[in-house]
């Protein structure tokens, strides 16, 4: 077993590269006509896509009537993946922004691509309260405030709302985040690009960006006012569409540790697949000094220590149902983990508290294939922790006789499949046509970056 | 021809260097410089002398700003346009709006101030600026790291400065010059490139509101649940064995306050049997002349004097004023009103039994306000 010093920071950029070759390495998936790999890749995602592009357009043809989505369970499938889709793109944030003001410098190989993982998730997310309106052409009317002669207007104090204004800022912010992220690589991709077209793309996008250090100036204050919107900001989504749940009176949903216990979840799910995706994308577009291993095991820990504050959760949701005497409460406890969805509190229990908890192991935590698998667990377990939350409280509430079954239909599991198929298809395309390192800032990390104590100034 | 000469430009290779450099050019007195480095060096704008960034107060003054504004809207909105209560909270329920205080606050203040920066602090989009498709910046955007001096500076001198590039340990230096393109000032609005694009544009435009407005609202399922799959009144249904989707109404079925008439083809009873049992009330004649003005008066003039409206379109009624329909009974009126005469038809299914006898009243009212007798003033 190889040891690691752990008393230093690990060095960032391994493989002895020179600036010339980070961007040359950075660049080459830009450049090259990509192989098999990432055709076969796409081709499969795309597959998915179309599937949920089919079931989406039934569904807009016939009605919702095509989803499992009954009376009392009315939020179903759609909520749960909306929910479990906003949790993917915390860990986006979370890597670009709190990282970032934490200093950890680690952040700067995978920041881009989880931003970038951040915004898809997004995307996909919104996709979903939208569709569930029934209508989504009209849906603006009924999500924003817009003046109109009836004085109709949306209501301000409703969670729902909330979220409306939460999701859509998250997604305005973190685009603005990325592109303002993107403009100095857009720069050095214009500068090294061969054809007239290209040429011209890279110019529009990188807005004339001349390295100016006058610019630098304003834009690292820019990145840093920007970090510090978005760290309150994610805390606050996540929070919001855990008020969707909390602020309703259904039990096991009117609980205060919901905001944490969301926000802890969001970030645990989105680690596990920002984890799976640089694991792929690392080893397709060879870029495994650019990525170490080391940055995959400080998310490994952070995966184990919010998978670990979520199962604290888990318990002591169940502790206070007990403790507060709510007979409510208690059966919808006793009901999720016993009940006729029990089996679905057990994939979710296990995959979410038991398999993080293999990370304790340094070797665990550095051995790709496991911790490749763990975070697929991680995932599954999220999800279904989404499903349980929703279905088990809706189907069983206070009274019996309003009491149903839910199951979804294959069309909700094709719209399921499809948002998959939406979300990874961005992602390659993302690959493809974007550095998916961030240039400037891997190279001011990168071994004899920067001057060395005092700026290098003579004392002579 | 002669270029014009934008700046001269030293390439450096170690971050130590151009730190070195950028203090010295700085102490040197020089003010229109700039140091191009391929990511932000820590330390430089120290080196540089350079005031910190001013960016932070504009974030928080438009944030705040915004979020004054979203306050006084949702307070205007839940107080002034339109007072609801919602829950059984207060129409000013502060808790509950701050979320979205907070997302219009990090809204405002995160895309106006990169908006800021690109727009007032950068100058861009900016893609004509001489430093462009240059070595120098080809360099500094990969692994050099340059600094320029314009030759708009004061102290400007092109041997001394490159002397002094040199003693600072430059590893190039370039002269960079401006683009034709750039330094000439054409009005370039008429471009046929530029009016093409636009006339596309604007036939693209058009051409997509058209279809949205005209074909795409009215296909399914955009149309607005115009597509139903219900039977309507007046359809063909293969369902019943009659075809048709409007059910009849089982045999014997009277609608309410359905009274049958019993003199139907019996004027002499009308005559005799019928009497006005409608109390002649200011409300009933109120009523009266309502129904008088509706149904009536288009044929016999707004006060029964025969003055049909129609003006020859259809036969003037005859006047309500002669000695004849003077003479008639009470059940004569509404008889009439009820079945018709000659070419008047009966009003039976418009006016219910009470407004017809209002009707007879007000009639009576008009009769007597047209021979009216000295003690009526009384």
């Amino acid at each position: 077993m190889n040891t690691i010093d752990y008393t230093k920071e690990p060095i960032l950029v391994e493989g002895d590269r020179t600036l010339k070759q980070i961007d040359d390495a950075i660049v080459a998936p830009l450049d090259r006509i990509p192989n098999i790999k990432f055709f076969i890749a796409i081709g499969f995602t795309l597959t998915l896509l179309l599937i949920g592009a089919v079931a989406l357009g039934l569904s807009f043809y016939y009605g919702t009537g095509l989803w499992g989505n009954n009376n009392p369970v009315g939020w179903a499938l759609p909520i749960v993946n909306f929910v479990f889709w906003v949790g993917i793109g915390h860990a986006g944030t979370l890597i670009s922004a709190i990282l970032f003001l934490f200093r950890q410098r680690w952040r700067n190989g995978i920041a881009r691509f989880a931003e970038a993982m951040t915004i898809f998730a997004v995307i996909t997310a919104l996709i979903f309260p939208l569709i569930h309106t029934g209508r989504p052409w009209v849906a603006a009317v009924y999500l924003l405030p817009y003046p109109n002669q009836h004085s109709v207007w949306v209501n301000f104090t409703s969670p729902l709302l909330w979220d409306v204004f939460a999701v859509s800022t998250y997604f305005t912010v973190s685009f603005v985040f990325w592109y303002v992220g993107l403009i100095p690589d857009f720069a050095v991709l214009r500068d090294r690009a061969k054809g007239q077209i290209k040429k011209i793309i890279y110019s529009i996008f990188s807005l004339g960006w001349r390295f100016s250090n006058r610019h630098w100036q304003h834009y690292e204050m820019t990145y840093l006012i920007l970090a510090g919107l978005a760290t309150p900001l994610v805390l606050s989504v996540h929070t919001i569409v855990s008020f969707d749940f909390a602020v309703s009176i259904i039990p096991g949903w009117h609980t205060t540790i919901f905001p944490p216990y969301f926000v802890a979840g969001a970030i645990f799910s989105g680690f596990a697949m920002v984890q799976n995706a640089l694991i792929v994308i690392r080893k397709v577009f060879d870029m495994k000094d650019l990525i170490p291993l080391n940055t995959l095991e400080t998310m490994n820990k952070i995966i184990l220590l919010t998978g670990t504050m979520v199962g604290y959760a888990y318990v002591m949701e169940f502790f206070i149902a007990w403790y507060s005497g709510s007979q409510p409460e208690y059966f919808t406890f006793v009901n999720r983990a016993f009940g006729p969805y029990a089996w679905a509190y057990w994939i979710m229990f296990s995959c979410n508290v038991f398999s993080p908890q293999l990370f304790w192991v340094k070797k665990f935590r550095r051995n790709i294939p496991l911790m490749f698998i763990l975070a697929v667990f991680v995932n599954v377990g999220m999800w279904f922790e989404r499903f349980v939350i929703t279905i088990t409280s809706l189907s069983r509430d206070f009274l019996p006789s309003s009491w149903g079954h839910y199951y979804p239909t294959l069309t909700d599991f094709a719209i399921l499949l499809g948002s998959f198929g939406l979300f990874f298809t961005l992602v390659l395309i993302f690959v493809r046509i974007l550095p998916a390192v961030s240039i400037a800032e891997i190279k001011a990390v990168a071994e004899g970056a920067q001057p060395t104590h005092h700026g290098g100034e003579n004392h002579e | 021809m002669s270029k014009k000469l934008f700046s001269l430009a030293a390439i450096f290779d170690k971050p130590n260097d151009i730190m070195h450099a950028a203090d010295s050019i700085a102490s040197d007195g020089y003010t229109k410089y700039d140091v191009n480095t391929p990511y932000p060096v820590h330390g430089m704008d120290g080196a540089m002398k350079l005031k910190p960034s001013r960016l932070g107060y504009f974030t928080i003054s438009i944030g705040l700003t915004f979020m004054s504004l979203m306050l006084y809207f949702m307070y205007w909105v839940n107080n002034i346009d339109y007072p609801q209560v919602i829950g059984g909270k207060p129409f000013f329920p502060l808790p509950a709006l701050v979320p979205i205080l907070f997302e219009v606050t990090v809204l405002t203040g995160a895309v106006l101030t990169v908006v800021i920066m690109i727009v007032f602090f950068f100058k861009f989009p900016n893609n004509s600026h001489p430093l462009h498709d240059s070595d120098y910046i080809k360099d500094v955007s990969s692994d050099k790291y340059g600094l320029y001096i314009e030759s708009d500076d004061p102290k400007f001198d092109l041997d001394k400065i490159k002397t002094r590039f040199k003693e600072l340990g430059a590893s190039r230096i370039d002269e960079i010059y401006w683009d034709e393109e750039e330094v000439k000032t054409v009005n370039r609005i008429m471009e046929p490139k530029f009016v093409i694009g636009l006339i596309l544009i604007a036939g693209f435009t058009s051409f997509s509101a058209y279809m949205h407005l005209n074909k795409l609202l009215y296909i399914t399922p955009f149309d607005w649940m115009m597509t139903q799959h219900k039977v309507s009144a007046q359809q063909k249904s293969d369902f019943f064995e009659d075809g048709f989707a409007m059910r009849e109404p089982v045999m014997g079925s009277v609608a309410r306050g359905f009274i049958p008439y019993a003199f139907k083809d019996d004027i002499q009873g009308a005559e005799q049997n019928l009497l006005n049992s409608l109390p002649a009330t200011e409300e009933n004649l109120k009523l009266g002349k309502k129904k008088y003005l509706t149904f009536c008066s288009p044929c016999h003039g707004d006060f029964g004097k025969g003055d049909s409206r129609l003006k020859g379109q259809f036969p003037n009624g005859p006047t309500i004023h002669s000695d004849k329909v003077v003479n008639w009974s009470d059940g004569m009126l509404y008889h009439v009103i009820t079945v018709g005469q000659n070419s008047m038809p009966g009003y039976e299914k418009q006016i219910n039994n009470k407004e017809r006898w209002a009707i007879v009243h007000y009639i009576r009212t008009l009769q007597r306000a047209f021979n009216a007798e000295d003690g009526d003033l009384q």
